[in-house]
């Protein structure tokens, strides 16, 4: 059995289903990703596995470390070890990314202000961030700043996958990372993540483009259209995907950016 | 019980004050406010007639003004059933054990020590941080500040006193400034002499005393040309009193240069209708700023003011409200531009939950002739859920040439989206609430002294878990 198994998931939002009965078993060591064009179910996927209030289940289980997290709050989901890079960060004014990244690794720990030994010191707290801010070529000038306040595209990306590092989930969910991001942008992610893997981390990549998967190699590719699977495969599934885009299945998109002048 | 004391009497208190008291005269508490009332507490001060006289006009003053009719529901305050002066020692008659559980729980949760948690809930009625104190007076000393409870200034200073006092604020100003004048006691006096900057912000905190942190304390601050001064009113300690009618006063004269901050931060027990005058004028190129947190109270009414009187005058109100179950906090901020060329900001912050209400309230009015003004004010309103209520009541009049004038006002929820956000990273939902709550005041919060910041940070926390039980 996997380490994280998605079955026969069914979700909707405000009454329109959207995802049609969705299975993927994802063991930790591996990387998955989810293609699709517009409108096929990818952002709903990824708010419905981490329990975003706005998207209802209708049917089927997520089972990780033997429990249903559909059944968990988002934040019970976090501390079993799941992780979702979001594709649109969420600005929230007052509160410092140093402060919010403590606070997370708290949390994260089950520090709830009582037992000292669960909370991270500042020296361990420094050291973690020092190491992963060079390598997603960050300096410690965004540490004061409010979350993703004023962020640029890239920098909210970027601190999405050190808030990642930081919190060493085991299954981690990259929603369209690649959005928005310029090539080197990219890179820094792409190694960061790579850094990452291994053995006890799986990964599902949630992308509509093949550009992050040529620098985050997967093993599985699955197609998702009008919230099925359509194909499962390798990374030659990808390749394809380049080619011809979703044409196959209907659908005037291409599954490459379009060039940047 | 309490211990009464005994009075020394001099011996032509009859030509003095008009009124007999026996020789061997014990002050005895008496509800209910009348002449001989006022004629006792000024009395029993040894104050000068021109301050008898004073207090007595203002009883009269505050007999005939009627009751605001807007703002919060004042209708259930009883004039009559109230102490309106206390000798500190009648104060300590509370034990430790009568204290409500609630007021009792939120010290230990602050961390709030043993002698300084019997004085806030009135059980003892001294609590000074001597050292602090004491070696902070010699330097204030050295500099020329006086820095003291305003009963004393009237003795000590009397000259000073007679030439400010009322100035700001007369007693005519409005039903509770005439109230308070009638029967002040205790608060602060402080007078900054010319050029002289005081580095270390000058708290209430460091002698509080059941005498100036009564009912109806009276504050005067007197900024001299080029100076600058930042007084520290209050604590976020929640302040226990079965008395249920605050209604201060603080009076601040900002000369040429010069400039005060002050800072206050109030959590009455929520049995407490909390009415306070707060006012400065601000002469050329002077700047006042009022950074102004109320918590707790059952009812607040306050809206800190600074007349602009000369050009280059600048004023700022910074405030929060926080109006949990029960409670209205009606307050803002007033902005009086008396000269040309003189700038304001009112920035507000008001967080209602579990049916709390908040109201923001402010006035700019810009005088003819007072061209070339800029005043800008925003507030904005945090509701925690659907019971929870806030308006806003802005009142602008301009009168003048060439004004800038800016309104932004927001109103809005604890967000869906910053929720998740915070709750995917693994974050508790309550937590999380109180992260956003204490991200919205942290414009405020960064205004205050660390320790305060912090302490404000807690007490939010603990007035979120309130939604809880």
């Amino acid at each position: 059995m996997a380490d994280f198994e998605i079955k026969d998931l069914r979700a909707s939002v405000e009454g329109r289903e959207i995802l049609k009965g969705v299975s993927l078993a994802i063991s930790r060591g591996e990387v998955h990703a989810v293609m699709g064009p517009n409108g096929s179910g990818k952002s709903t996927l990824s708010h419905t596995l981490m329990g975003h209030p706005g998207y209802t289940v209708d049917g089927g289980s997520v089972i990780f470390k033997g429990q249903n997290v559909l059944e968990l709050e988002p934040d019970e989901r976090a501390r079993l070890g799941m992780f979702l890079a979001f594709q649109y960060p969420v600005v929230v004014p007052g509160i410092s990314m140093a402060n919010f990244l403590r606070t997370a690794m708290n949390s994260k720990r089950g520090y709830d202000g009582k037992d000292k030994s669960k909370q991270v010191t500042p020296k361990e707290f420094r050291g973690l961030l020092k190491g992963e801010l060079e390598v997603l070529h960050m300096d410690d000038s965004f540490l004061p700043r409010y979350i993703n306040d004023g962020f640029s595209g890239g920098e909210k990306k970027r601190a999405e996958i050190l808030q990642m590092a930081m919190l060493k989930p085991e299954i981690a969910i990259l929603d369209e990372t690649d959005s928005g991001l310029d090539i080197d942008s990219i890179k820094f992610v792409a190694e960061a993540v790579n850094r990452m893997r291994g053995p006890e981390l799986g990964i599902l990549i949630i992308t509509h483009y093949t550009r992050i998967l040529e620098f985050i190699k997967p093993d599985f590719v699955h197609v998702l259209v009008d919230g099925k699977f359509v194909l499962s495969g390798g990374p030659e599934v990808a390749e394809r995907l380049e080619k011809t885009g979703y044409a196959e299945w209907g659908k005037e998109e291409t599954a490459q950016p379009e060039e940047v002048a | 019980m309490a211990t009464v004391p005994k009075v020394e009497v001099g011996t032509d208190y009859k030509e003095k004050y008009g009124f007999f008291v026996p020789e061997e005269y014990v002050f005895k508490a008496k509800r209910g406010l009348n002449p001989e009332i006022v004629k006792e507490i000024s009395w029993m001060k040894q104050e000068p007639e021109w301050m008898l006289n004073m207090r007595l006009r203002s009883l009269e003053i505050f007999r005939k003004k009627p009751m605001p009719t807007w703002g919060a529901d004042l209708s259930v305050i009883d004039f009559e059933n109230i102490f309106y002066y206390l000798k500190a020692s009648d104060k300590q008659s509370k034990s430790w054990e009568e204290l409500p559980p609630d007021i009792k729980a939120t010290y230990d949760r602050l961390g709030v020590p043993e002698a300084e948690r019997k004085f806030l809930a009135g059980v003892s009625a001294q609590y000074e941080s001597e050292v602090v104190y004491h070696s902070l007076q010699e330097k204030l000393t050295q500099q020329g500040v006086i820095f003291t409870d305003t009963d004393s200034a009237l003795r000590d200073h009397p000259e000073l006193f007679k030439q400010y006092f009322g100035t700001v604020i007369p007693p005519a100003d409005n039903k509770f400034s005439a109230l308070n004048t009638a029967v002040w006691s205790g608060g602060s006096f402080i007078y900054v002499p010319k050029g002289v900057k005081v580095e270390i912000p000058l708290q209430a905190y460091f002698r509080i005393n059941a005498e100036n942190m009564g009912q109806f304390e009276r504050t005067l601050i007197i900024c001299d040309e080029g100076s600058f001064v930042h007084y520290i009113e209050g604590c976020t300690a929640p302040i226990y009193t079965t008395d249920s009618l605050h209604s201060a006063v603080v009076e601040i004269i900002v000369k040429k240069n010069a400039r005060c901050r002050y800072t206050t931060i109030q959590n009455w027990s929520t049995n407490v209708f909390n009415l306070v005058t707060k006012r400065a004028m601000a002469y050329a190129d002077a700047t006042m700023e009022w950074v102004d947190g109320n918590l707790g109270s059952q009812i607040t009414m306050k809206y800190p003011s600074v007349y602009l009187m000369e050009p280059g005058a600048k004023g700022d109100v910074l405030s929060v409200a926080f109006a949990g179950k029960g409670q209205h906090q009606d307050a803002g901020g007033k902005m009086i531009h008396v000269a040309p060329n003189t700038t304001s900001t009112i920035t507000s912050k008001s967080i209602s939950k579990g049916g709390g209400r908040t109201s923001y309230r402010g006035h700019i009015k810009i005088y003819p002739g007072a061209n070339n003004c800029k005043s800008f004010v925003k507030c904005d309103a945090l509701l925690l859920d659907d019971e929870s209520r806030s308006d806003t009541y802005p009142y602008n009049d301009v009168d003048a040439e060439n004004v800038t004038l800016g309104h932004e006002a927001t109103v809005s929820k604890v967000s869906d989206e910053q929720l998740f956000y915070l709750m995917s990273r693994g974050i508790p939902r309550a937590e999380a609430e109180t992260m956003i709550v204490n991200g919205f005041i942290e414009p405020f919060t960064k205004e205050l002294p660390l320790e305060y910041a912090v302490e404000l940070n807690r007490l939010i926390q603990l007035e979120m878990e309130g939604s809880v039980g």
